[in-house]
């Protein structure tokens, strides 16, 4: 059976030149790259290059300004702690209500530990309330952290115009960009924005799992998150991962390559697969309604059907996707994203993504559009609903 | 993912006895769509409370389909005072056990159950039968007992009977009983 994978929010795929540019750097450029001799220095250099090339991956002005860590969650983590850390006498602290997990349990942790955080809302569209931010920030406000785009809606937030909009509010409030859900899909220019840091992680652009970088922008000095060595700028101690590094860098090389051509076709599959669906599936409907999202996300809600048995099901048919709602992730809550932007209840448990990669094919999209109704309708049979969803088809036809 | 046996794969990949039974003798209802999961029992019953047949409507995951269908395979051709010994336990044991944090499937499917037998006997369920944790199958009697029997406070009473512990969907809801039982 073929696999179709349409899982690469949470995922990617490495690509073949990725796994061939890192394998030397384990049995033969093997020189730990804080050592005096030229084997040391291969690895040193790899490093610097992957360094240059992800400071034009992010649109930094200078490679200093990037570190490489082990994830995102590990960039995200570092960012706010230490942005905390220089405005250690604010005790206030913005996000978003529809943050990634690394963002919002930190600041939950946060809160216990006598920060107070306001989070602020998306209507339902999923787009960002900018009023609402505005009003939320305060002379004590230490940090705002937005994501650039969200993971399971691919909503894009103005991060640029929200970074502008909190320095002139109060400049000395520091602004972190989870930047993971972006890298590969939208250009990132860094250096003509006003956010301070800003995070990326490898297996999100198809480099391999464990390896991450964070942006600090030049002049935002935070103290270590590991303490030891040298190693980056003594921010991170420890002896740097470098074949994985070099493997970021590669595959940033490989996102920036034919940028605009791959971003058209996967935005064609991407609008082929929702109209696709939401023609041809009754009671379907789009969650990812942002005027501005990510070319290669869709989110569509299924009513009155539950969510892990249409991946169950698919799952049988080699198609993997994914619901950041109910039973699926060992959390059985509906996802706080959907439900931050008033997803009807009827759908909030039946919510799929279909998130695409450059190596979806027209004929893997002709297959989920030709399959998925079968499934929904079997498991319609299934469900109690019968008469609301009668009333639904009655509705659509 | 979660880790399924093949049997619980097997129910909800085919589940049996899908579907309505017109003019049932009985019908029980568990479970919500705004809490993600929903279980409908129509049973037929004949003169001698044998339950001659069953079948079900879910709206919920891999393993409340399973559930529901094992326990339809289960009800038919047993008396209604048989079918009232079933329990969630039994139901998990038939599938060859459930994920700890889907445990609440299988106490679905009891209550279920349950439900369609008060429907059929024409009597209402005993508030102290209400289950609260699906999870462990807790009832609000069993929390009230638990206090009786010296929890005193929500962790000791959480520890006791297990409320609140599996999924954790119920556990605020649990905190606030206990606090009010604590009160009384």
């Amino acid at each position: 059976m073929k696999l179709i994978y349409l899982d690469n929010n949470a995922t990617t795929k490495v690509d073949e030149n990725v796994v061939s540019s890192m394998l030397p750097y384990f049995s033969e450029k093997y020189g730990n790259p804080s050592s005096i001799y030229d084997l040391a220095h291969i690895s040193h250099d790899a490093i610097q290059e992957a360094r240059e090339t992800i400071k034009d991956f992010m649109g930094a002005e200078t490679p200093n300004e990037i570190i490489f860590t082990s994830c995102g969650t590990e960039s995200a983590n570092m960012a706010i702690r230490g942005a905390l850390a220089i405005n250690k006498d604010k005790k206030h602290i913005i996000t978003t209500e529809v943050e990634h997990h690394c963002v919002l349990n930190l600041y939950k942790e946060l809160e216990e530990n006598g920060y107070e955080a306001t989070y602020i809302g998306v209507n339902e569209c999923g787009e960002l309330n900018l009023e609402e931010l505005k009003n939320a920030i305060r002379p004590d406000t230490a940090l705002v952290s937005v994501m650039h785009a969200n993971n399971e809606t691919g909503a894009i937030f103005p991060i640029t115009e929200i970074a502008e909009v909190v320095k002139e509010i109060n400049p000395e409030t520091l602004v972190f960009s989870d930047c993971v859900q972006v890298a590969g899909k939208v250009k990132m220019n860094l250096k003509e924005t006003k956010v301070d840091f800003a995070s990326i992680s490898g297996h999100k652009f198809h480099a391999p799992k464990g390896i991450g970088a964070l942006y600090i922008k030049r002049r935002v000095k935070i103290p270590p998150l590991l303490i030891g060595g040298h190693q980056e700028r003594m921010l991170r101690a420890g002896t740097e991962n470098v074949p994985y590094i070099v493997a970021m860098g590669e595959a940033a090389k490989n996102c920036m390559q034919n940028f605009d051509e791959k971003i058209k076709k996967i935005t064609y599959l991407r609008d082929k697969l929702e109209k696709g669906i939401l023609d041809n599936v009754y009671n379907a409907i789009l969650n990812s309604k942002a005027e501005n999202k990510v070319p290669n996300t869709t989110n569509i809600g299924f009513q009155y059907v539950e969510g892990e048995l249409i991946l169950l099901y698919l799952n049988d048919l080699g198609i993997c996707a994914s619901s950041g709602s109910a039973c699926t992730t060992g959390d059985l809550e509906a996802s706080h994203v959907l439900r931050a932007q008033n997803v009807p209840f009827t759908a909030l448990h039946g919510s799929i993504r279909f998130s695409l990669s450059h190596n979806t094919t027209e004929e893997e999209i002709d297959y989920v559009i030709e399959n998925l109704p079968k499934v929904i309708n079997k498991i319609i049979e299934i469900s109690p609903f019968q008469k609301e969803l009668k009333e639904l088809k009655n509705k659509q036809c | 993912m979660w880790e399924y046996t093949d049997k619980v794969k097997e129910h909800f990949k085919n589940p049996k006895n899908v579907g309505e039974i017109e003019n049932p003798d009985a019908v029980g209802v568990a479970g919500s769509l705004k809490c993600g999961d929903q279980l409908k029992l129509y049973l037929k019953i004949d003169e001698n409370n044998v339950i001659t047949d069953a079948k079900f409507q879910t709206f919920g995951c891999g393993s409340a389909v399973a559930s529901s269908s094992i326990l339809t395979e289960m009800v038919i051709g047993k008396t209604i005072e048989e079918a009232k010994k079933i329990t969630n336990k039994e139901i998990a044991e038939m599938l060859g056990g459930l994920p700890p944090a889907k445990m609440h499937c299988s106490v679905m499917g009891r209550e279920a159950l349950e439900a369609a037998i008060a429907n059929w006997e024409k009597v209402e369920l005993p508030v102290k039968d209400k289950i609260v944790c699906q999870c462990y199958d807790v009832s609000l009697g069993d929390i009230a007992k638990s206090i009786e029997e010296g929890a005193s406070t929500v962790d000791e009473v959480m520890e006791k009977t297990g409320a609140g512990m599996g999924c954790m969907k119920c556990r605020n809801f649990v905190k606030d009983i206990v606090n009010k039982e604590l009160q009384k």
